[in-house]
């Protein structure tokens, strides 16, 4: 079963098109990556997954209901971690849930179990009747979490999640969310941490500028664009080493950057140890292909605001 | 009220009602308090110098308008600051719209629960204007269902007003503009007669006026000539009103 297909989705808002005509085919039960810079057009994807977005055009089937005319349903079925925290401040933490839980229909004694047990699962018992302005961070982003397994969804969209958190937070949420895969829901995620995504994920796409630039595991991904390792020179902008770095690499595939030159692919130690002697090089690292190296390829360095 | 469903709509009002229930003490005093405030100051002290209006005291006069201008107050505040926060600042309707409730269910949620909250507010002023001995009955009973018709008559507007702000500052407009006028010339305080002509024509299709006439009617038991006009201006004013604000500000939310 497919958790999401899409056909040649697509988004415009007035002249400028944010989706344009992509294809998805989301496996269930996967934690599926969907990255991309700033303005690539991941929310707008994700909000059409959920049916808060009509779509401009294109076909696009969720959890095998059809988007554009089982919207309630589909959202019955699905749980969303917006990007950005959009708790209920008149309300305190037990009861965000229990509210939350009416619309969905959930019985109210039903939507009380529901509650103390998902409080329960993120760790978040204590602080039950506190009020949401009392909340650090990640205590905000884990009872988003919780709020958004109040109707048991099928699958999980997670926009961004661990944005903006410290390093415990964002380790206790790559936990629940692998605990959460492992449940058997289809996960879906934005991110702009590729350790993150390279972490969590079973599969994923690159899109840049509303279009599909790659798909694949992060592991196949790497070992097509990136080979197993990189090497990089720091050269410091002496752009005549550079140029010498570069014709030495003979074809082999690099990138030119302000102040150093990085090579990918593999067995790459040899390379090391040549051109370092050869061309005086100081600083030289072997290290292993990442998908930020991926990423960074196929979306380029321009800065993107 | 296309896409909107009556379970979503209750879930809706449902919320906004549990917000009020958490600090219903602050949330009841204004009603309770306020008629006071006016009945002694306007009805004693104005009263007093004016004597009688219309071959009534000057407090009998007066103490409908009061309670009409509180369901205009309460329903238009409720749709304007109070859900322009919910959607812009806290985002209450982002996260409800990711559930299956419509943006239709929400704003008609939103416009219900006005027209309750005015229902509750004129409904507890009713009894301090009635603590004055101020009311007929049995027509004073008719006073919360008025309260609820002119509620989303008003509620819509406001969520109209809501669906074309870029800034919540410009609420002050919509207040100084439309609402403190009818505070003023719809038969409030003094009655439409004193108006120059053209002004009492520009009256007369202010809402605020039949909203006065009506509970005026029914708290003195005694039914202006207007009366049927002002049943059939807020009943079709009740429902198209929001009908057309609940689209509009659709067209903003749904992108």
């Amino acid at each position: 079963m497919t958790a999401v297909q899409a056909r040649g989705l697509t988004k415009r808002f007035g002249g400028l098109t944010a989706v344009d005509g992509i294809d998805l085919d989301i496996p269930e039960g996967v934690c599926y990556g969907l990255l991309g810079p700033n303005g690539a057009g991941k929310t707008t994807t994700i909000r059409m997954i959920q049916a808060v977005s009509p779509p401009s055009d294109g076909r696009l089937t969720v959890l095998g209901l059809d988007a554009a005319t089982d919207g309630r349903t589909l959202r019955g079925r699905v749980g969303v971690v917006p990007q950005e925290d959009n708790l209920d401040p008149d309300f305190t933490v037990r009861d965000n849930l229990r509210i939350y839980a009416r619309f969905y229909n959930v019985p109210g004694d039903q939507a009380d179990a529901r509650a103390d047990e998902l409080l329960t699962f993120l760790n978040l018992e204590e602080k039950r009747d506190a009020r949401i302005d009392e909340l650090s961070g990640g205590m905000k982003r884990r009872l988003v979490v919780a709020r958004s397994l109040m109707n048991d969804p099928k699958m999980l969209i997670l926009d961004e999640p661990t944005t903006g958190l410290d390093p415990q937070a964002r380790h206790a949420l790559w936990d629940t969310i692998r605990r959460l895969r492992r449940q058997g829901k289809t996960i879906l995620l934005t991110t702009h941490y590729m350790d993150e995504a390279e972490m969590l994920c079973d599969e994923l796409v690159v899109i840049d500028r509303g279009r599909i630039l790659e798909h694949g595991d992060p592991r196949g991904l790497i070992a097509k664009h990136c080979g197993s390792e990189a090497l990089e020179f720091v050269t410091d902008e002496d752009t005549q080493k550079m140029d010498a770095i570069v014709a030495a690499l003979d074809g082999v595939p690099h990138e030119r950057l302000p102040d150093r030159v990085v090579a990918y692919g593999s067995g790459l130690e040899g390379l090391q140890h040549r051109i370092r002697d050869a061309h005086d090089v100081d600083e030289s690292v072997l290290r292993r292909a990442t998908l930020e190296d991926v990423f960074l390829r196929l979306t380029g360095r321009a800065l993107r605001d | 009220m296309t896409d909107a469903t009556a379970a979503g709509v209750r879930a809706m009002v449902g919320r906004n009602f549990e917000v009020y229930k958490k600090t219903w003490k602050v949330n009841a005093l204004p009603p309770l308090a306020e008629p006071f405030l006016y009945l002694i100051a306007m009805g004693y002290g104005l009263g007093a110098l004016i004597e009688e209006v219309q071959g009534i005291p000057y407090i009998r006069f007066i103490a409908p308008a009061i309670v009409a201008i509180t369901m205009m107050q309460t329903a238009f505040m409720e749709t304007t600051y109070s859900s322009y926060v919910r959607m812009y600042f806290q985002k209450t309707w982002d996260a409800v719209m990711a559930t299956p409730l419509t943006p239709t269910d929400i704003l008609w949620g939103e416009v219900l629960w006005a027209a309750f909250r005015a229902t509750i507010n004129a409904a507890l002023m009713s009894l301090v204007v009635a603590a004055f001995g101020l009311l007929s009955y049995p027509t004073a009973f008719l006073i919360p269902v008025l309260a609820f018709a002119i509620g989303m008559m008003f509620a819509g507007i406001g969520l109209y007003v809501s669906s074309r702000v870029r800034v919540i500052d410009q609420f002050s407009y919509a207040f100084f503009l439309f609402i403190t006028p009818q505070f003023l010339f719809s038969g409030t305080f003094f009655p439409l007669e004193q108006l120059p002509d053209a002004a009492r024509a520009v009256a007369v299709a202010l809402p605020l006026t039949h909203a006065v006439q009506l509970v005026r009617g029914a708290a003195l038991g005694d039914w202006p000539d207007i009366a049927p006009w002002s049943v059939v201006y807020v009943a079709v004013a009740a429902y198209v009103v929001p009908a057309l604000a609940v689209r509009t500000m659709r067209r903003r939310i749904v992108h």
